[in-house]
């Protein structure tokens, strides 16, 4: 029986996605994502908000709020990279926490047409210290504007990267996933000789 | 079978009929700590009686499969998820292995394997 031989449990990190209401997480999560999304809740109740904790739910009011999320295996070395969409409304916050926990770090999406609607994530991780990029999602129509006039509009640190993406095609999307490590890796000191 | 009674009348988006705390039995708190990005897979093992959201929960988890993934087969919150998932690792009829701690976060050999990887992916 297979079920006796010894499992071999592979190494599991998550990135998040995150960004305003609509800029296109879900499509970028699934353009990466070798499976198709899979989407799964989280209960909110008014007593325990995105805690472990249902205590409170037959009494309370109770919601659930989908999470959107993808895979990427790495065979070779025996990796598994989970892509959380993480619910851009600002109200869904509390449930971070846990989705940040052991994060590698983040793709802020912004568009362009709606700047604003990413000063929140961007907030929140610089808050959090959560490590981050921006990558502009190139809408179709949207203005194109430089990478300085994004950085200038979200008054971003000069070493957080800004990227251009295209979320519907998934080897631009696994670029600025690349480009994300590559920022995670800068900041890591180089081994010693 | 001609239609009756007991037809699905219900369409998806009516969402889960059962309410989360049933199919717990009433328990709020996971009986072992689990990530959603813990690893669960089936030891072999299943206990006698399982009932059905038990059954299928472990019938997911024949190769190392995560929490999460786990809850979006089972159409049920994560959190009532953990629940199910923590009763069978309980019973022995499952194991389990957490997620990397976020101490690996300045790990270069695990960065460079990601970049790697994706490289080619």
């Amino acid at each position: 029986m297979a079920y006796n031989e010894p499992e071999v449990f592979p190494t599991q990190v998550k990135i998040l996605i995150a960004g305003g209401f609509g800029v296109g997480k879900t499509t970028f999560v699934g353009a990466a994502s070798e499976i198709e999304p899979l989407s799964t809740e989280e209960l909110i109740t008014a007593a325990s908000a995105g805690t472990d904790d249902l205590g409170g739910v037959e009494g309370k009011t109770t919601t659930t709020v989908a999470l959107d999320f993808g895979r990427i295996t790495i065979a070779q070395h025996d990796i598994v990279l989970y892509l959380f969409g993480t619910p851009g409304q600002q109200r869904f916050w509390f449930m971070w926490d846990e989705l940040c926990a052991g994060a590698l770090g983040a793709v802020v999406l912004a568009d362009t047409r709606r700047l604003d609607a990413c000063f929140d994530a961007v907030d929140f991780f610089e808050n959090r210290g959560t490590r981050f990029l921006v990558a502009v999602n190139e809408f179709d129509g949207a203005f194109r504007y430089e990478p300085d006039e994004v950085r200038a509009a979200l008054e971003l640190d000069p070493r957080v990267p800004i990227v251009l993406c295209d979320a519907r095609d998934g080897r631009s999307a696994t670029s600025a996933l690349r480009a994300l490590i590559r920022h995670l890796l800068a900041a890591v000191p180089a081994p010693s000789a | 079978m001609t239609a009756g009674e007991d037809d699905v009348w219900l369409d998806d988006d009516a969402g889960p009929l059962i309410r989360p705390y049933t199919v717990t039995a009433g328990r709020t708190r996971p009986a072992v700590r689990l990530d959603m990005l813990s690893l669960v897979v089936a030891s072999g093992g299943v206990p006698a009686n399982l009932d059905p959201e038990h059954a299928e929960a472990l019938a997911l988890c024949r190769t190392p499969t995560s929490v999460a993934e786990v809850a979006a087969h089972l159409r049920l919150p994560v959190a009532v998820t953990k629940v199910l998932l923590a009763d069978l690792v309980h019973w022995r009829a499952m194991t389990t292995r957490a997620p990397r701690p976020a101490a690996d976060l300045t790990d270069r050999d695990l960065l460079e394997k990601l970049l790697d990887g994706l490289q080619r992916a």
